[in-house]
C-alpha cells in the first residue's frame, strides 16, 4: 500500500475577481522511500499540491491520506504536529532564523519535539557533519552563503528523521555546484535513509535525480513517469 | 537559557533602538509612577498631620456619643489619672488632657459663641500644633486667668493681646460659669473654621470656672507615626476601665472627611497614572505588533516545521514578558534611587515654604518610599505590557502557515 495517498484533490483560489485553479482532479500515489519531482510550469499546481500534502493547505474537496491516516481534515493543532514528527521541510528562501545559530536553528525544531538538551546539541552537531558544516555551526544565517544557509535547511528537515522531505524549489536559490551537492546529499538520504522526498521544481538538474517524475499543468497531473536518476557525484 | 527564552530575547534586539525606546517609555513611566505614587502617599501624611496636627491628634478617649453631640456632661471622668495610665502604657505618645465647653466671649466691643477648650499648657505643643501658630503674643503658660484666641476671633473682638476677654457660659452641674481672662496670644491655624471659633484656655481654670472638678472631655494622643495609630488604639482600649461608657476614637472617626477627601484625590491621581499606564501600553502593543507583522513570513515557516499556534503566541507572550521585565526592573531601579535621595533629604518648590510656616508644616515635601509605592506602579505596567500582548499573540494564533509564507 502506498505511503500517501491522494485522490481527487481540488483547490481553488480567489484572485481578485478571479477564480484560479489550483488542483483540478488531481490523483497520486507516493511510496515510501521514492524520490520524486514535481515539474512543470509557474501555476502548474505543484506548490499546492506540496502544501496539501504537508498539511499545510487544506484541499476543498478530495481526501488525502498519509500513512493511513486521513490528514486532509485533521485539526490544527494535529496537523502542527503531524509536521513536526513526520514531515520536514526545504523552501527555496532558506527561511531559518536569523537570530538563531546554524546548530540553534536545528536545535530549535527538537526542542519543540521534546527531545533533552544534550540530546539536541549531539545531533545537531551529528547532521551539520553530515551536510558538511561542521564548522559552522555557532554562524548565523546572514554570515553564510546561500547554499550553506540552504544545507542548513536540510539539516533542520531532516534532523528528526521524517518520513517525508517536501522541498519546493529547493535549488532556486543556489549555484550549479550547490545544487548539485544538495541534490547529492538528498539522494544519498533517500538511499541510506528511506526518506521519501517530494521536490517542486523547475531545474533540469533536479529532474534529473529523481527517480519519478511527475509533469503538471493547470492543476492536473498531465505526465507520471518512472526514470534512470542521475548517480551522485563522487564526494 | 532554555532555546525559546534564547529566542525570544534575541528577537527583541532585531531592532535595537525600537525597543530601547520602548523600554525607555516603560522606565521613564515607571520611574514618574514611583515617584509619584510616593510623592502622593508622602503628601497624605502631611495632609493628614497638618489636619490632625492643630486640634485633633491621633486618637482620643472620649465619653461615649461626645463626638456626635459635645455635651458637657458627657465627660470623661478621673482625667488625670486616666492620662498618667497612658503615659505609662504608651510611653512613645503624647497624651493631653482636654475639656470644651461652648461659652459667650465678649470685648469691650463685641461678642461672639465661642467652643472653649481648656488645655493642659505645658503638654499642648506635644499633641497639637496650635500653639506653635502664634501670630501674636504668647502661649498659654498654666498660670490661670489667660486666654488664646483665633486670628479671626480676635478681629471679630476687636481684642488684641492685653485685652480682658469676659466669658459665660454654662457649668458641667448645670450653674453658671462666668470668668475674665485676659489676652495673652493669637493664632493662626489657616483654617478659618478654627481661627473663627476657637480660644484656650488652662485646663485646671477651665475645669474650676466649668464645675468639672476632675473630668474632662477628651484625652488626646498624638503618636510617633500614623501607622502606630491601631495598635495604639487597641492598646488604649485595654486601658479604659471597664463599664465607664468611654470610648476610644481614631482620627479616621474624629475626622471622617479627611479619608474621604484622600480617596477623592487618589481616585483622580489614578485616572492620571492609569492614561500613563495606557500610554505605555500601547507603545508595547506598537512595538510588538510591529514586530509580529514584519515576521510573518518567519511566523509561516515556523508553524510549517510543526510549531503549534499557542507556542507562537507564547513566544510573542515571552518577548513582550522580557521587554515589560527590563522595564521593570530598570524603572524599579531608578525610581527607588529617586524616591529614596528624596525621601532622605526631601525637596521644595519656590514658595512652599512660605506656605508651609504659615500652617506649621514641614518645609520640605519627602516622598515616603515603600512596597506600595515602589511595586504597584511597575506592576501595573508589567501586566498592561503583557495584556497590550494579546493582540499580537492572537494574530499569530490565527496565523495559516501558507498565507504567512505568502507574505512579504
Amino acid at each position: 500500500m502506498s505511503d500517501i495517498r491522494c485522490r481527487e484533490l481540488c483547490k481553488t483560489f480567489r484572485q481578485g475577481e478571479e477564480r484560479i485553479t489550483g488542483l483540478d482532479r488531481v490523483s497520486i500515489d507516493i511510496d515510501s522511500g521514492e524520490f520524486l519531482c514535481l515539474s512543470g510550469p509557474s501555476g502548474s499546481g505543484k506548490t499546492t499540491l506540496l502544501n496539501a500534502l504537508g498539511g499545510l493547505d487544506r484541499p476543498d474537496s478530495g481526501s488525502i491520506t498519509f500513512g493511513g491516516r486521513r490528514i486532509d481534515c485533521l485539526p490544527r493543532g494535529e496537523l502542527a504536529d503531524l509536521r513536526l514528527r513526520e514531515i520536514g521541510f526545504v523552501f527555496q528562501a532558506y527561511n531559518l532564523v536569523p537570530v538563531l545559530s546554524a546548530r540553534e536553528n536545528i536545535e530549535f525544531v527538537m526542542q519543540v519535539q521534546g527531545v533533552p538538551a544534550a540530546e539536541r546539541h549531539r545531533r545537531s552537531l551529528a547532521i551539520l557533519a553530515e551536510v558538511g558544516l561542521e564548522g559552522l555551526a555557532d554562524r548565523r544565517p546572514p554570515a553564510m552563503s546561500g547554499g550553506q544557509q540552504q544545507r542548513v535547511a536540510v539539516a533542520r528537515a531532516i534532523v528528526s528523521r521524517p518520513r517525508l522531505v517536501l522541498a519546493d524549489e529547493p535549488t532556486a536559490n543556489l549555484d550549479s555546484h550547490s545544487a548539485t551537492r544538495l541534490m547529492a546529499l538528498f539522494q544519498t538520504l533517500n538511499r541510506e535513509h528511506g526518506v521519501t522526498f517530494v521536490m517542486a521544481t523547475h531545474d533540469p538538474r533536479v529532474m534529473a535525480f529523481a527517480a519519478r517524475r511527475v509533469s503538471m499543468e493547470d492543476g492536473r497531473i498531465v505526465a507520471d513517469r518512472v526514470q534512470e536518476p542521475c548517480a551522485p557525484e563522487p564526494a | 537559557m532554555n532555546l525559546t527564552w534564547r529566542l525570544a530575547w534575541r528577537n527583541l534586539w532585531r531592532h535595537r533602538r525600537r525597543t530601547w525606546l520602548t523600554v525607555s517609555a516603560m522606565v521613564v513611566c515607571n520611574v514618574l509612577l514611583i515617584f509619584l505614587i510616593g510623592l502622593q502617599l508622602g503628601s497624605y501624611d502631611v495632609m493628614i498631620e497638618g489636619s490632625l496636627g492643630p486640634v485633633t491628634g491621633h486618637l482620643q478617649v472620649q465619653r461615649e456619643g461626645f463626638q456626635e453631640d459635645q455635651r458637657i456632661r458627657d465627660s470623661v471622668p478621673a482625667a488625670t489619672a486616666l492620662a498618667r495610665t497612658l503615659r505609662r502604657a504608651l510611653p512613645e505618645a503624647e497624651v493631653g488632657v482636654r475639656g470644651t465647653a461652648f461659652a459667650l466671649a465678649s470685648s469691650e466691643a463685641r461678642s461672639f459663641g465661642i467652643q472653649l477648650q481648656g488645655v493642659e499648657a505645658a503638654r499642648e505643643p506635644g499633641v497639637s500644633t496650635l500653639p506653635g501658630m502664634l501670630a501674636e503674643g504668647r502661649y498659654l503658660r498654666g498660670e490661670g486667668e489667660e486666654i488664646v484666641v483665633g486670628r479671626l476671633l480676635a478681629r471679630n473682638l476687636q481684642a488684641r493681646p492685653g485685652d480682658e476677654v469676659v466669658l459665660l457660659g454654662s457649668g458641667r452641674d448645670g450653674s453658671m460659669a462666668a470668668a475674665v481672662a485676659r489676652l495673652v496670644g493669637v493664632v493662626d491655624s489657616g483654617v478659618a473654621e478654627l481661627d473663627r471659633a476657637l480660644a484656650q484656655v488652662d485646663l485646671a481654670w477651665f475645669q474650676s470656672v466649668f464645675a468639672m472638678g476632675d473630668h474632662a472631655h477628651a484625652l488626646v494622643l498624638r503618636l510617633p507615626h500614623l501607622e502606630a495609630v491601631p495598635a495604639a488604639k487597641a492598646r488604649v482600649q485595654t486601658l479604659l476601665p471597664p463599664d465607664s461608657e468611654l470610648v476610644v476614637l481614631d482620627w479616621d472617626q474624629l475626622q471622617p472627611g479627611l479619608r474621604q477627601a484622600i480617596r477623592t484625590d487618589m481616585v483622580s491621581a489614578w485616572f492620571l497614572y492609569g492614561v500613563l499606564v495606557l500610554l505605555v501600553a500601547f507603545s508595547v502593543l506598537n512595538t510588538q505588533l510591529m514586530s509580529v507583522l514584519e515576521r510573518t513570513r518567519e511566523f509561516g515557516v515556523m508553524l510549517a516545521l510543526g510549531l503549534g499556534p499557542g507556542r507562537l503566541a507564547r513566544l510573542v507572550a515571552m518577548e513582550t514578558a522580557l521587554l515589560g521585565g527590563l522595564g521593570l526592573v530598570l524603572g524599579i531601579l531608578f525610581g527607588t534611587v529617586l524616591t529614596l535621595a528624596l525621601a532622605r533629604w526631601g525637596f521644595t518648590y519656590p514658595g512652599m515654604e512660605e506656605v508651609a510656616q504659615q500652617f506649621n508644616l514641614p518645609a520640605r515635601l519627602y516622598p515616603r518610599p515603600g512596597a506600595a509605592a515602589l511595586l504597584v506602579g511597575p506592576g501595573v505596567v508589567f501586566v498592561g505590557a503583557l495584556l497590550a500582548a494579546l493582540y499580537p499573540a492572537l494574530r499569530l494564533y490565527r496565523l495559516q502557515p501558507v498565507a504567512a509564507m505568502r507574505a512579504v
